[in-house]
């Protein structure tokens, strides 16, 4: 047998060459420190693995609330940090959770809060913050059914819009959608990756049952594992502009307690940090948190593809979906429809270009997720009417039954 | 027969606390006679005499006239979201503990939609220094009521005076479990600056409370004069009594304002109940944060 090269651990790191915005932008990448990573072959849940991922990426300040399904990522943190260096903190609520989160990101410690519906809908306030701020930090999103308290125990994908839009204003995230443990462990050192990159909040948005599932995780060795550490300035308190961008695509970080004396606030803000309430400063200050991602959609864009050349149907998953939907693409292929599969791991910002492309060729899109239709809206609105956009929406509280994803397949390449 | 004025230069002196002010950000937003600019310079002049180094100051400020402070001052300064100024703080000393992590806020942001963090963080004892002006009212959305206004006094969303009762700041902060709690008004100016000194130098969460004059809003809505007027009324009717049970601090309109320093205990912090207990529970194993931050690769 041919021995198997180890695929995700090499296009994860050929990945996060490509991410950069230009060369050397963004901090130089590095070795995890050992001392978070967890090596070996585990049998882990999502969360767990979540929580060892955070760790491996170098996380060290972990502020929460605790909130089914999410909460066994704290648990595990909460237990592993005393040994490594790092700080959990149980929060009065998610709002300081956040607060918190933002907080310790300014110290240059790697920051993550982890939740699910309700507790997101109230960290909005300060995930707008991280962004006003451009404070790396990630958000971990374990979905349950909603709206409001919904089914606390049971799945849903339904706060995939909340992540792009949830806070007021015009703003830019990054979002990432793991399907398995393993996955789940990968794409949180991903998600640190480009928030440090990025600087901006990344969410990787779990669900119940990948958070709940327990499936063999596999962890590398340390130096086989690769971070981007936070960049800190290499200018002097005296030239230093926290908000400048010296030609590159995010400006300079500065820590507090370094002897810079920047400031840095929520209000429209100009270069130097300072509250500037005019026009002109808000569309270069809005203009420039929103394009820093927009404008680098094609290098932060990631998803898997399979048979959509020559294909007729494409169905559109991510998260626990696209594994659910497996059974229902085999089932319309046995029955003779021509189906293609993209599968998100980025979800914001959106394939926007690849939709575009396939849209001149297939018939429609299928896209079944959790909820009563949300990323449809996307593919619909990048497939312009050249192609259909069918949902197949399920409410949450349980998965997709395939045969109902196989009927609109089959539905839709008539 | 003119005389001729001789014109004599004036060498321009700097003001006493321009070290430690972005003085290209002035003027400032307040309103004359505001009190929140003396309670500036008390602190200012507080960090200049206790010799701290500025560069491991951090102050964060919430939202309103007073959340403008973090963004006046030459250090390291946060002007955070709305009641989020102290979770934000956490955030600071938590990820690098090294730091004095000042919160500079007014009492709408830090006891109004605030109040939980204030007696959560209190709780915990977090090692933060806490500055709440209180002048009684929501002076930068334009006057409407606050968790501190007096019962019977009047707001723009109390026009026919206020019947909520009001919080008795010190003594919450107290109960909550400050280890140094204080109240000054804006005319205290040098035990106040007595106080910020003492606070800085002392650990744990430290609240002071202080009441300031807000002319355009407070005083207009409820007739009190001028801030001249209220700074009489101030010197005429505050009653300095340290120490004194916080049960009996609270402030009913145009009462006497009972200050003074009421508590001043020392309790270990968060961070000192969290390091000795993982080393007595995890021996060796246990790795402390070191005290310059996180897990910083470079």
């Amino acid at each position: 047998m041919r021995p198997r090269p180890n695929i995700r651990r090499l296009r994860n790191a050929e990945w996060l060459d490509r991410l950069r915005p230009s060369s050397g932008e963004g901090g130089s990448q590095v070795r995890a420190d050992p001392a978070g990573v967890l090596t070996g072959i585990h049998y882990l849940d999502g969360d767990f693995a979540c929580g060892e991922g955070a760790m491996a990426a170098g996380c060290r300040f972990v502020a929460g609330y605790p909130i089914t399904p999410s909460t066994e990522v704290v648990e595990r943190i909460a237990r592993r940090f005393p040994r490594m260096g790092g700080i959990f903190i149980q929060m009065e609520d998610e709002m300081a959770s956040m607060a918190a989160v933002v907080g310790a990101s300014w110290t240059g410690t790697k920051s993550m809060t982890v939740t699910s519906g309700p507790g997101f809908s109230l960290m909005m306030e300060n995930i707008g913050l991280a962004a006003m701020m451009e404070t790396p930090c990630v958000v971990v999103n374990v979905q349950r059914g909603g709206p409001s308290t919904g089914l606390p125990t049971m799945v849903g994908q339904a706060d995939m819009m909340q992540a792009r839009w949830g806070s007021h204003g015009d703003y830019s995230i990054i979002a990432i959608s793991p399907r398995s443990p393993q996955e789940a462990f990968d794409f949180t050192i991903d998600a640190f990756n480009l928030s440090e990159v990025y600087r901006v909040p990344v969410f990787v948005m779990m669900d119940e049952c990948v958070g709940h599932m327990t499936e063999k995780v596999v962890i590398p060795p340390a130096d086989k594992i690769e971070v981007v550490p936070r960049k800190l300035t290499s200018k002097p308190p005296e030239e230093y502009l926290p908000y400048k961008l010296n030609g590159g695509f995010v400006p300079e970080f500065a820590r507090a307690g370094d002897g810079y004396k920047f400031h840095t606030t929520g209000l429209t803000h100009d270069e130097r940090g300072y509250p500037v309430m005019s026009a002109e400063c808000q569309e270069q200050c809005v203009r420039h948190i929103v394009e820093k991602v927009r404008l680098n959609a094609d290098k932060i864009v990631r998803f898997e593809e399979e048979h959509t050349k020559g294909a007729d149907v494409v169905a559109v998953t991510y998260g626990i979906t696209s594994r659910v939907a497996r059974m229902g693409i085999e089932l319309a292929r046995a029955a003779g429809v021509k189906v293609g599969v993209l599968r998100l791991i980025v979800v914001w910002p959106f394939p926007e270009k690849r939709i575009r492309q396939l849209a001149d060729k297939v018939k429609a899109f299928v896209v079944p997720e959790i909820n009563y239709g949300q990323m449809v809206l996307e593919v619909e609105r990048c497939a312009a009417g050249k192609a259909g956009a069918i949902p197949v929406p399920h409410l949450g509280g349980g998965v997709h039954d395939p045969n109902d994803i196989c009927k609109a397949i089959v539905e839709a390449a008539k | 027969m003119s005389t001729q004025l001789q014109e004599r230069e004036v060498m321009a002196e700097e003001h006493p606390i321009a070290p430690f002010i972005r003085m290209d950000r002035m003027p400032h937003i307040w309103c004359p006679t505001c009190g929140i600019g003396t309670v500036v310079k008390c602190y200012a002049t507080a960090l200049g005499e206790t010799g701290v180094d500025l560069n491991k100051v951090a102050i964060v400020s919430g939202i309103g006239c007073t959340g403008r402070v973090a963004g006046y001052m030459k250090l390291d300064g946060f002007h955070a979201t709305h009641g989020r100024a102290i979770p934000f703080a956490t955030g600071l000393k938590l990820g690098r503990p090294e730091l004095l992590v000042t919160v500079f806020s007014g009492d709408g942001d830090l006891a109004g939609i605030g109040g939980n963090h204030l007696i959560h963080t209190a709780r915990r004892n977090m090692d933060l220094l806490i500055i709440l002006v209180n002048n009684f009212i929501y002076g930068m959305t334009g006057g409407q009521n606050a968790a501190t206004t007096p019962l019977t006094a009047k707001s723009s969303t109390m026009p026919f005076g206020n019947f909520e009762r009001p919080f008795n700041l010190p003594h919450l902060a107290a109960s909550c479990g400050a280890t140094y709690v204080a109240r000054w008004t804006s005319l205290h100016i040098r035990r106040l600056t007595k106080a910020f000194k003492e606070a800085i130098q002392r650990k744990g969460f430290r609240f002071i409370e202080v009441i300031a004059p807000c002319s355009t809003l407070y005083a207009r809505l409820n007739k009190l004069g001028s801030g001249l007027d209220l700074m009489r009324f101030y010197h005429d009717n505050a009653e300095i009594r340290h120490h004194v049970d916080t049960r009996e601090a609270g402030i009913d309109f145009q009462s006497k304002i009972i200050c003074g320093k009421f508590l001043d205990e020392e309790r270990p912090t968060y961070l000192d109940m969290m390091h000795d207990h993982y080393k007595k529970i995890l021996g060796d194993k246990y790795v402390r944060m070191p005290p310059e931050g996180g897990w910083l690769h470079e």
